[in-house]
């Protein structure tokens, strides 16, 4: 009896937020990595900087460089057909693939522990490898000419349908995972009512799986699109920007512009529009989808 | 303990907002050095880093001061020595490739100028690389890479042909190699072997113009790219590019072992312009070939052109630098040691070739020394040799020129467009 008027008292039955204490080591995190550095980058695209001689302010020469530099808006072009070419082809492969594998055969577990092995990969190893393999006389394209061309990394789309193959075959494993485990996750109540209802497969798929998947669609999709948007060894490694600068992304621009031009202010302005780019898609996204509000697709169960 | 905690929270936040934010800027480091004592070496990482290594040791047991050497990886060397010389950290002794890269160093103030006296010990087209505004400011301390034609001596002896000594020999070999079904010139063109094509438009301008022209480009005459003969390279360029001289493909080649170098070996390329290098590649993919099956000749004369046919483009060397916050006079006297009889045999056992003067007398003792005695023959005898074009402009020029000429290239910009965009690149 006394000893349960003590544990009342320690732990009042209210539901209290905690306390903000709990939040320093996460926010001190977040300055000293995240905060601080985007301070830096936005005071530097306000400065020429050579990385030698202290920079020197120069107002906001850098910024009308940038909205009259043509090679940004090509950037951003390649950047978005990049992203979209990479949803596109991902989305339904990993879907797909995932909900196969959350089946409990043994042939698919077997069959699922190949696939997820790309995964284990370096991005660095996996784009050396492939650019190996996308030879023109000695790789896949001397075998296969009607399907790679003979010049695949010679043309814009043949180089960006690369970038698109190497990415799919990396990170398709990993959204796979994720619809893996969704999938898994479904009752199979469901499932069993429907086909009392006379529900084929197909319908199952469509009219159960699939809604079920909404949450873990969006977050997948939002994974696709903050890593294309940051994705930038890949397109180092396997095409350097090439053709000309075809495919120099934007991450790749701002590498190019800082690390190899030594340009570091110009760079900055760079970097700062990627990080409003990466922060207004991150934020529409979750707005659209209402992932915020973070409903359950448990209801009614 | 909180109001610790929030102090140490306070000023952590700070200071990193701070490093963040200034500590980049470049402070100059403390110059304040005494004239002996301790040197950092940053060495790149190579074949050669024992001799380096030995030298090293050679000079430290001497009692002269002491040097410590720091190997570093091909990739990224730059990019760390570049951030290292921007800050208190920067080494005392450097590697570098001459040229532009050194050309920011000496303006910003870092570099020491060396004596003239030391000069006298290396060949002269090889020191230039190494002069900035006329001020000795890098030492040659690895062998020379020219750039020259290799062949493939099978392929030539089947056709009956011999390897082209002009141009017009070579425009009629690339109709012959190509009416057999062979790619007459390996060239690797994928964005990041750009440089492979960039070693083509210097040889012809030099020949069309002479290395004068590029001189003036390199001094800071940038309008110089308006010359005649850099429409007319472009032109050329494209006119081999159109009858096939490089093949389809070459937008997806890449350089070395399972590009270019095994594309010239199996026979399905005849020739490929390439810095002297590409020996020891095929050494190490086609021991066989590289000793029966690989010619080599200098690149042919261009009818008409104003430069001498023995002039050379390529690396002339490496180079050894002193920083200002080294110890000036060990630096110094260390790099007395580059051409000392033990480094210089050293080095040729590595199959390089040294640009000192008294390197002739090892070649007899190269792997190959029909191949060494090439070689410094070439350098030797030649009345210039002009430094590749990327690292004597510096990666800030140097970057974008290889994305324009690879577009030329890639058939993406036209002669003219060329031109324009290469004008457009410094404002």
């Amino acid at each position: 009896m006394r000893k349960q008027r003590v544990r009342d008292r320690a732990a009042p039955p209210t539901l209290e937020r905690p306390g903000v204490a709990w939040a320093v080591p996460g926010l001190l995190f977040f300055l000293v990595f995240a905060v601080a550095p985007m301070v830096g980058v936005l005071y530097l695209s306000f400065t020429h900087w050579d990385g030698l001689n202290p920079p020197q302010f120069t107002g906001a020469a850098n910024w009308s460089r940038f909205f009259g530099d043509s090679q940004v808006w090509q950037s951003t072009t390649v950047t978005g057909v990049l992203l979209i070419g990479n949803i596109v082809v991902q989305a339904p492969v990993s879907i797909l693939l995932g909900v196969w594998a959350a089946g409990h055969q043994r042939n698919r577990a077997i069959l699922s522990a190949v696939f997820f092995l790309p995964l284990l990969l370096s991005t660095a190893a996996t784009a050396i490898m492939w650019r190996q393999l996308l030879d023109p006389n000695f790789g896949l394209p001397a075998k296969f000419e009607w399907l790679f061309g003979s010049n695949p990394m010679g043309t814009q789309q043949g180089a960006i349908a690369c970038l698109v193959l190497v990415t799919t075959w990396q990170f398709v494993p990993f959204h796979s995972l994720l619809y893996q485990g969704a999938a898994r996750a479904i009752p199979h109540t469901l499932y069993q009512a429907a086909s009392i209802d006379g529900a084929g497969r197909v319908r199952q798929f469509v009219h159960i799986t699939l809604p079920q998947l909404r949450n873990t669609m969006i977050t997948s999709t939002i994974f696709m699109v903050v890593g294309g948007l940051t994705a930038f060894d890949i397109v180092l490694l396997l095409t350097n920007g090439g053709p000309g600068t075809d495919t120099a992304i934007l991450p790749f621009s701002m590498y190019q512009t800082a690390f190899r031009t030594y340009d570091y202010g110009y760079a900055s302005a760079i970097a700062s529009f990627l990080l409003v780019l990466a922060t207004g898609a991150s934020v529409l996204l979750t707005k659209l989808s209402g992932y915020d509000k973070m409903t359950s697709t448990m209801e009614g169960l | 303990m909180n109001s610790v905690s929030r102090r140490w929270f306070l000023t952590a936040t700070a200071a990193t907002t701070l490093s963040v934010t200034v500590a980049g800027c470049g402070s100059s480091g403390s110059s304040t050095s005494s004239p002996t004592g301790n040197v950092d070496f940053w060495t790149l990482q190579d074949p050669t880093n024992s001799v380096q290594k030995t030298a090293v040791d050679t000079f430290n047991s001497a009692g002269k001061g002491k040097v410590t050497m720091t190997v570093i990886a091909t990739d990224g060397y730059k990019d760390k020595l570049r951030t290292a010389m921007g800050s208190a950290k920067m080494p005392g002794l450097f590697f570098s490739w001459g040229g532009g890269s050194l050309n920011d160093y000496v303006t910003a103030g870092k570099l020491v100028t060396l004596d003239t006296a030391l000069e006298s010990h290396f060949l002269p087209s090889a020191l230039a690389a190494g002069k900035v505004g006329g001020k000795l400011v890098g030492i040659p301390c690895r062998g020379t890479q020219p750039v020259f034609l290799f062949y493939n001596k099978k392929l030539f002896a089947d056709a009956g042909v011999e390897p082209p000594t002009t141009y017009a020999e070579l425009q009629n070999l690339v109709k012959v190699f190509k009416g057999k079904g062979i790619t007459p010139f390996a060239l690797a063109g994928n964005a990041s072997s750009s440089w492979t094509e960039l070693m083509w438009v210097e040889y012809l301008v030099d020949r069309l113009a002479g290395p004068e022209l590029f001189d003036k480009i390199q001094g800071g005459d940038w309008s110089q790219w308006k010359d005649p003969a850099i429409l007319k390279t472009a032109q050329m360029i494209k006119e081999l590019v159109d009858s096939g001289a490089f093949g389809k493909k070459f937008g997806s080649v890449a350089y070395g072992p399972g590009g270019t170098t095994t594309l010239l070996n199996k026979g399905k390329a005849a020739m490929v312009l390439m810095g002297s290098w590409e020996y020891a590649t095929q050494q190490a993919e086609a021991p066989d070939f590289a000793k029966n099956g690989l010619g080599y000749v200098a690149f042919p004369s261009v009818e008409g052109g104003k430069g001498d046919a023995g002039n050379v483009v390529g690396n002339p060397t490496n180079y050894l630098s002193v920083t200002t916050s080294a110890a000036k006079q060990t630096a110094t006297e260390f790099l007395k040691t580059t051409y000392s009889d033990s480094y210089v045999q050293g080095l040729v056992e590595k199959g390089e070739v040294p640009v000192t003067s008294n390197a002739a007398q090892y070649l007899a003792k190269a792997a190959d020394p029909a191949y060494a005695k090439f070689q410094y023959d070439l350098v030797q005898k030649a009345p210039s040799f002009t430094q590749s074009w990327d690292q004597a402009l510096g990666l800030t020029l140097g970057t974008p020129l290889l994305t324009e000429i690879q577009k030329l290239f890639n058939g993406q910009s036209s002669p003219e467009q060329f031109v324009s965009a290469v004008l457009a690149i410094k404002k």
